[in-house]
């Protein structure tokens, strides 16, 4: 199975250390969009801990992710900062062009609509990110013509 | 032979305004010119006011344009860099408070306006992050190299004492009292941790300081762990700032290249190696003990305090936990000694502070003052102004941990100890401001909403707390509450911020008492009979 190897290959990075726990979790969650159990049971073993100190590990990180998700994953900032410069619209838009509430995935795996807490871009808010990307100053209009460009087409 | 560099700002702030698109016009221009080889074009820092990003620096000249569209981009080269000539009407305007040779004010009353006070960020889009050459070249490692040759551990540590130093994360713990604890024990392995889990909702005054001068926090680590007797330094980012952990490790390798990192630094017998670890997305982590449960490879849970870090840190070791922006205090403070900082803000807390300031204002952005100017002054001066048609109704300090400043304390100094006499506190430096038409409920909402998703489920007061809290603003909010909901939201307030493990649980609550403090008729108008 390739993505046993991947993370074969980040234990590997990390030296297999027990403390890079976190940053391995971070990292083959990037690297395959989620933890699979699998991964769970092989990361225990190889780092020699137990699976549940594991699992209880990679369910408290919001960057790790225990199910898979969608091709493009929207983080969108929800404090109060982008509250005020006028948050609520734009994730009403973004709840309403994409058909699913925070926290889902789209029926056909495109796109999975997450809060995020701030990522320090404040004085463009409001903000998301999308994937890597970050993007500000958004609207309603301009976060339609977003996932149009990255989503190429709704 | 490279003849020129451009600098265009690529913090996130200016890619958002077409920074990437500004530098592809530049880049085609060259080309088109054919001076793609000798004159070289990279991202630099932004320059931290947003309406004048994105920025393009063109050095040796030190001349600065912005904001600059990407047609402008073109222009640019072709006056600037093809003919010779500056071109006047997209300089940066002369009150855009950038530092360096063309911009930057006197300091005191210039017109209306004061300048800013810059020793934290006078390097910031100034210079190249990517190079220590540029580093150096603007005082960087001086310090470090005069503490190294001159001075003994204990001076050091007497200079950031002597000089009134308080922690920027929030608490402005004094910091060299912080580092006497740990110079003072006996263990041989002492860590010195830099706290760049920089996550308080509107803070973004770290992220700008590692990626715009990522040096600094190095030589202030050092410095640090001379003064302690630490060998070794981590720093933890979190896991969202991407860009600044590149950087970081960009800078730490060049710096070891030097030999002003890594082994017997500059040949003085001490050696000091630094590592960067990235977090996975979780705002507790930035509490110092959390932070080193993380860094552990455990879940980021707070642990009990005492015994603190200082005594029983990073693998039991005695810790120094100190934040970004303390850090990058620290080489001007050696340098140039306690006195000269001693000039600069209040008397109980001098220096200078960042403040990230958003909301109804013409002007939002990175500022840094000195300690103790007024909320009206950052409002009025910096901050260009409430916008049209708002007048100023609160302001939420410090991020989520700060509090609601109602207009009665606009003419309050701006420091730790005037601000906490007040019942008011600085926090980590996020200045929201807010016009007449905000819903002081709705905004209290938001704000224990943040903590409910952030809570990190260790003990009941805050865990439970949180959502009960929730759950009554948002009923509140909604108009289905009775005066007997709002009295027992406000003694959940009160036990969330008695009993609570953490500073996170004792934070959370803090958005609704000091809403019912100064706005309490605010939230009586939402109750039904």
């Amino acid at each position: 199975m390739p993505e046993c190897s991947t993370v074969n290959e980040i234990i590997e990075k990390y030296g297999g250390d027990r403390e890079a726990l976190v940053e391995i979790l971070r990292d083959v969650s990037q690297a395959n969009g989620y933890v699979t159990p699998e991964d769970l049971a092989t990361i225990a073993q190889r780092l020699g801990l137990p699976q549940s100190q594991v699992y209880s590990v990679a369910s408290f990180y919001s960057l790790i992710s225990l199910k898979p998700l969608g091709k493009h994953v929207i983080r969108f900032c929800q404090d109060a900062p982008c509250h005020v410069a006028g948050g609520r619209e734009v994730w009403e838009v973004l709840e309403q062009t994409l058909g699913i509430p925070f926290g889902a995935t789209t029926p056909d795996g495109t796109w999975t609509l997450l809060p995020t807490s701030c990522i320090g871009a404040c004085s463009v808010g409001p903000v998301m990110m999308v994937d890597d990307e970050i993007y500000g100053n958004l609207t309603p209009d301009r976060v339609r013509e977003i996932l149009a460009q990255v989503g190429g087409g709704l | 032979m490279i003849r020129a560099t451009i600098l265009v700002s690529g913090d996130p702030q200016s890619l958002s305004r077409g920074a990437e698109e500004v530098k592809l016009a530049i880049e085609a221009e060259l080309s088109f010119y054919g001076l793609e080889n000798e004159i070289e074009v990279g991202f630099g820092g932004g320059v931290t006011r947003v309406d004048v990003l994105p920025t393009v620096s063109i050095y040796p000249e030190g001349v600065i344009y912005g904001p600059v569209k990407p047609g402008d981009g073109a222009f640019i080269v072709e006056e600037h860099l093809y003919k010779g000539r500056v071109v006047e009407h997209l300089l940066l305007p002369s009150d855009a408070l950038v530092s360096g040779q063309l911009a930057s004010l006197p300091a005191g009353k210039e017109g209306k306006r004061y300048a800013e006070k810059r020793v934290l960020l006078r390097r910031v889009g100034v210079i190249d992050p990517y190079s220590i050459e540029d580093y150096v070249a603007h005082d960087g490692y001086f310090a470090l190299g005069q503490a190294l040759s001159t001075m003994t551990p204990a001076q050091v540590l007497n200079i950031v004492r002597e000089s009134g130093l308080q922690g920027r994360g929030g608490a402005g713990f004094p910091t060299g009292l912080k580092w006497s604890f740990v110079a003072s024990r006996a263990e041989a392995t002492k860590y010195i941790v830099c706290n760049a889990d920089e996550s308080e909702p509107g803070t973004f005054k770290d992220r700008m300081i590692l990626e715009g001068d990522p040096h600094a926090v190095l030589e202030g680590m050092a410095l640090a762990g001379y003064a302690v007797g630490a060998h070794e330094g981590w720093i933890y980012i979190r896991g969202e700032y991407v860009l600044s952990k590149e950087r970081l490790e960009q800078a730490i390798h060049q710096a070891e290249e030097l030999g002003v990192l890594g082994d017997n630094i500059m040949g003085s017998g001490f050696s000091f190696h630094i590592h960067v670890h990235a977090g996975a997305g979780a705002y507790v982590c930035g509490e110092e003990t959390a932070l080193l449960e993380s860094m552990e490879g455990k879940r980021g849970t707070p642990r009990i305090r005492p015994p603190y870090p200082t005594v029983y840190g990073y693998h039991g070791m005695p810790t120094v936990v100190n934040n970004v922006e303390t850090l990058a205090n620290v080489p001007p403070i050696v340098l140039n000694g306690a006195a000269w900082y001693r000039t600069l803000g209040t008397k109980r807390s001098p220096g200078t502070k960042l403040y990230s300031v958003m909301g109804d204002v013409n002007v939002t952005g990175l500022i840094e003052v000195p300690m103790g100017i007024t909320l009206r002054e950052v409002v009025d001066i910096y901050a260009g102004g409430m916008k049209a048609g708002k007048t100023f109704k609160c302001a939420q300090t410090g991020g989520s941990s700060g509090s609601i400043i109602p207009a009665a304390l606009l003419d309050v100094p701006m420091d730790f100890a005037s601000m906490a006499e007040k019942g008011a506190s600085l926090g980590s430096g996020a200045l929201l401001i807010c016009g007449d038409d905000t819903d002081i409920v709705d905004l209290a909402y938001t704000l224990v909403r943040f903590f409910k998703t952030e809570s990190c489920g260790k003990c009941v007061p805050c865990r439970v707390g949180t959502a009960q809290m929730l759950e009554a603003l948002d009923r509140l909010r909604q108009g289905y509450a009775r005066a007997a909901d709002l009295a027992r939201l406000e003694q959940i307030a009160g036990y969330a911020r008695e009993a609570s493990f953490c500073g996170l649980g004792q934070a959370a609550p803090v958005p609704i008492l000091s809403g019912l403090r100064f706005f309490r008729e605010e939230f009586e108008a939402k109750l039904i009979a």
